[in-house]
């Protein structure tokens, strides 16, 4: 402890608001994208509440139908771009360096750039509430023509897309050249944790399509200022191609959203069973095919529009493969709980609840593929039902569960373990209150994106919207949590803090975490995470 | 499972999920809570609503193995009961077994579906055509060559009832957001070309107990089909968010015999022939 301090008051970080705003310490960084990202989901939710709050009764009781759509348009920005992008990359910041037993990410000073370009961003995004013509309002997804009818927002909105893009870019190439080039030695590729791996091809995915985004997006705003025509009809366009380009990007999006959730759980379900994972090299092949396959299946999300018979079927079944090396992944992490020796804090009850939910939520995804039936699914409540279970009691848990896991390490204190077990339990039953209704909804024939419905639509109507609100309050259970363990309220944390976690961040450093970490480089020729065959 | 140990909570999560299940089983329980997707009334509306109930039906068998040995582990495999982790951490066997039967099981699910979406995308032999067009936010439907055509919208009552504030008693109002001025008419049994497009952004037609749900995009043409075999009046929405008004636009369809409908036809070629003689007279003056 004082061998760090000795060298920590050479280097120590200088105090007050220039430290946060000049900073390239990884830890720093990654802690900054953590904070932004709780900001970003908390207005996100806010949005949510006024969606639910309309939909709670039949008839329109609080908001304009245009400031609705805006709510929803704005509700998935900020959640997407705002919110999830934004912390796992604030969770690779912070582990992949201390991982591979790098001193820091590779390019610091990006690094740095491509945090604070987002509440840049972000304020410029939220401001087109106030602007003439309102918030953009015609879905994240930003179909034409109706983006066309965007007010004085739009250019505000593609410039904050464009820089939303150039963050995320700019981070994963970080990433990929830290793991590529920053590792220890010893650290062989296929002897990483699998955030580092997961991590790894989330990258690629990121540098391939965020720049598609990016074309999309200033196509949007050409049409719309300087007359071309990529997207009129009458101009010799179509619509419909921007919907190819828009899915090219939306669809890898999405799998870059959950797959450093498949990493986080492949480290946390190890860890609290005591018991390696199982079948380490079919993880990283089964991320890799699913990587691969989402560059295929875009036009899934496009179904009713209009597209010839024999792309339809070749989406389908495309799609639909998507779903093995998936159940791959989820049989692997039940083989690692099989005949371990499993407790169940906090961390684990998250991964657990996250493998199941979102297998759940991959189940409406295969019924989703199969074409003749998603022309009854499409654009339906069943869509919303199925999106929501992969990202929140997804991705969102698996946040949850990451912090939870690592917080002890970086901050030196363990949690309150009986408010992380409320937090568990009360979330995951309102989650199931929020959106499993929302499944009868779709299937009964509620279109989304509509701010009053038929009186059949009522009773699962008000079921959700309850869960809704509920589910937010109880997120101020980890947040006082979150608050009062970076203060130092509650137990110190052990070097090792788990009993069964094994890797480099839990073996070879303190809890908390020194503000540089191997600053000499480590030997890790003899790191044998699992036996290799 | 006993209510009497459970919260409130666990008790309506239990409810929903029995009723789920017993929805899934026998699709006219519930109908009032509108569980499942409707067969429909069209031989597609039903091979959809089998397909579903199918890839629901394997869903849940996973479901059930797949969830089952977890919790079993969860209870079984816990250090507090004693448990000593084993040593295993791979498998090729398995591996190998865990990813040929899903594949099988995709291909199973796979064949029914692409056979129903070849004949959904068959719009070959068909007896007559429909134009529907979209607008911010209405439909047009036009019976093509008959010179028969008119705007479809939603009823006064519905669109005062549905003013923000309106504090208006909901369950007075007929149909609320589902009803129209003027219904698209069709006859039954009878296979119909539907060909769609727009006016102003893309919005999408959907009717449930049809099965049918097909973009309509400014400056395009798409093309799909219906044979409703039961007259009745069926009721559906616009499936593309389109702007302020998407939740308002509605469609509603009365499939009448053809009998009647040719009856039906003939009444509405009268009427717009006189229309337009009194417009010429009109303008004429």
């Amino acid at each position: 402890m004082s061998h760090a301090e000795a060298h920590d008051h050479h280097h120590g970080p200088e105090p007050g608001f220039m430290r946060w705003l000049k900073t390239t310490n990884h830890k720093d960084l990654g802690a900054l994208y953590l904070m932004f990202a709780l900001a970003m989901f908390i207005v996100g939710g806010l949005m949510s509440l006024v969606i639910r709050a309309e939909l709670f009764q039949p008839g329109m009781q609080f908001v304009d139908p245009q400031f609705f759509n805006s709510m929803t348009t704005m509700h998935a920005l900020f959640m997407i771009f705002g919110g999830v992008m934004p912390a796992f990359t604030g969770l690779s910041n912070y582990l992949i360096p201390i991982q591979l037993g790098a001193p820091d990410m590779a390019l610091p000073r990006i690094n740095n750039m491509g945090f604070w370009i987002l509440p840049v961003a972000f304020t410029m995004l939220f401001s087109t509430l106030f602007m003439d013509g309102g918030a953009p309002a015609g879905g994240w997804t930003l179909y034409p023509p109706l983006s066309m009818q965007t007010g004085d927002a739009m250019p505000f909105l593609v410039f904050s897309i464009h820089l939303m893009g150039i963050s995320s870019i700019t981070g994963a190439i970080n990433v990929v050249v830290t793991i590529l080039n920053l590792r220890a030695p010893g650290m062989d590729l296929m002897k990483m944790p699998l955030f580092a791996w997961t991590w790894l091809i989330t990258a690629f995915l990121l540098i391939a399509v965020m720049p598609v985004l990016a074309g999309a997006v200033t196509m949007l705003l050409t049409d719309k200022y300087f007359g071309t025509t990529f997207f009129a009809a009458a101009g010799g366009g179509d619509p419909v191609m921007f919907q190819h380009i828009f899915w090219f990007f939306g669809h890898p999006e999405v799998y870059i959203m959950i797959l450093p959730a498949f990493g986080i759980v492949s480290q946390i379900i190890p860890t609290f069973a005591r018991k390696t994972l199982f079948g380490y090299s079919s993880m990283v092949y089964a991320t890799a095919a699913i990587a691969f396959l989402s560059f295929i299946v875009w036009a899934h999300h496009m179904f009713t529009v209009g597209m010839p018979v024999a792309a339809e079927l070749f989406f389908m079944f495309a799609t639909m493969l998507i779903s093995v090396p998936t159940g791959v992944k989820v049989f692997n992490w039940v083989a690692t709980m099989w005949r371990g020796s499993m407790t169940f804090e906090t961390p684990m009850l998250f991964s657990i609840g996250f493998v199941i939910l979102f297998t759940i939520g991959g189940f409406s995804g295969l019924m989703l593929a199969m074409t003749p039936v998603d022309f009854q699914y499409h654009d339906s409540y069943f869509v919303v039902a199925h999106f929501h279970y992969v990202l929140v009691p997804g991705a969102v848990f698996s946040l949850f569960a990451a912090v939870y896991y690592w917080l002890p390490k970086w901050t030196g204190t363990m949690y309150n373990e009986t408010l992380g077990k409320w937090h568990f339990w009360l979330s995951t039953i309102f989650i199931n209150v929020l959106f499993f209704p929302q499944h009868f909804l779709g299937l009964a024939g509620m279109p989304r994106r509509i701010p009053d419905y038929s009186l059949q639509f009522a009773e699962f109507n008000m079921m959700s919207s309850v869960g809704a609100f509920m589910f937010f309050i109880c997120q101020f259970i980890f947040l006082y949590n979150l608050i009062t363990t970076c203060r130092g309220k509650w137990e110190k944390a052990s070097d090792q803090v788990w009993e069964g976690a094994k890797g480099v961040e839990w073996e070879m450093l303190p809890s908390p975490l020194p503000y540089h970490t191997f600053e000499q480089q480590p030997d890790l020729t003899d790191y044998k995470p699992h036996p290799t065959h | 499972m006993s209510s009497a140990v459970m919260s409130p909570i666990g008790t309506l999560m239990s409810r929903l999920a029995i009723a789920a299940s017993l929805g899934a089983v026998s699709q006219n329980a519930f109908a009032e809570y509108g569980l499942n997707m409707p067969q429909g009334v069209t031989e597609l509306s039903k091979e959809v609503y089998d397909l579903h109930m199918l890839v629901f039906y394997v869903c849940c068998a996973i479901g059930v193995v797949v969830f089952g040995a977890m919790i079993y582990s969860v209870f079984a495999h816990r250090k507090s009961k004693g448990a000593k982790a084993a040593n295993f951490h791979h498998s090729t066997a398995v591996e190998i077994v865990w990813t040929i039967i899903p594949f099988v099981i995709l291909i199973a699910l796979a064949l029914p579906a692409a056979k129903t979406l070849v004949k959904m995308e068959n719009t070959r032999g068909a007896e007559m055509s429909i134009k529907i067009t979209g607008y911010q936010w209405k439909w047009q439907y036009e019976h093509v060559g008959e010179g028969v055509s008119y705007y479809s919208t939603l009823t006064q009552e519905s669109n005062y009832a549905r003013q923000t504030g309106a504090d208006v008693d909901l369950t007075q109002v007929e149909n609320y957001l589902l009803d129209v001025d003027n219904a698209l008419v069709i006859p039954s049994d009878t296979k119909i070309r539907l060909l769609l497009t727009a006016a102003d952004v893309i919005h999408a037609w959907w009717v449930p107990d049809f099965a049918v749900k097909k973009d309509a995009i400014p400056g395009y043409i798409n093309e799909t089909w219906v044979k409703v075999d039961k007259p009745g009046v069926y009721r559906g929405q616009c499936a593309e968010l389109c702007g302020r008004d998407h939740g308002f636009m509605p469609i509603v369809v009365i499939v009448k015999t053809p009998e009647e409908y040719q009856q039906w036809l003939s009444e509405q070629k009268a009427q717009q022939a006189s229309l337009s003689s009194a417009t010429h007279v009109a303008l004429a003056q």
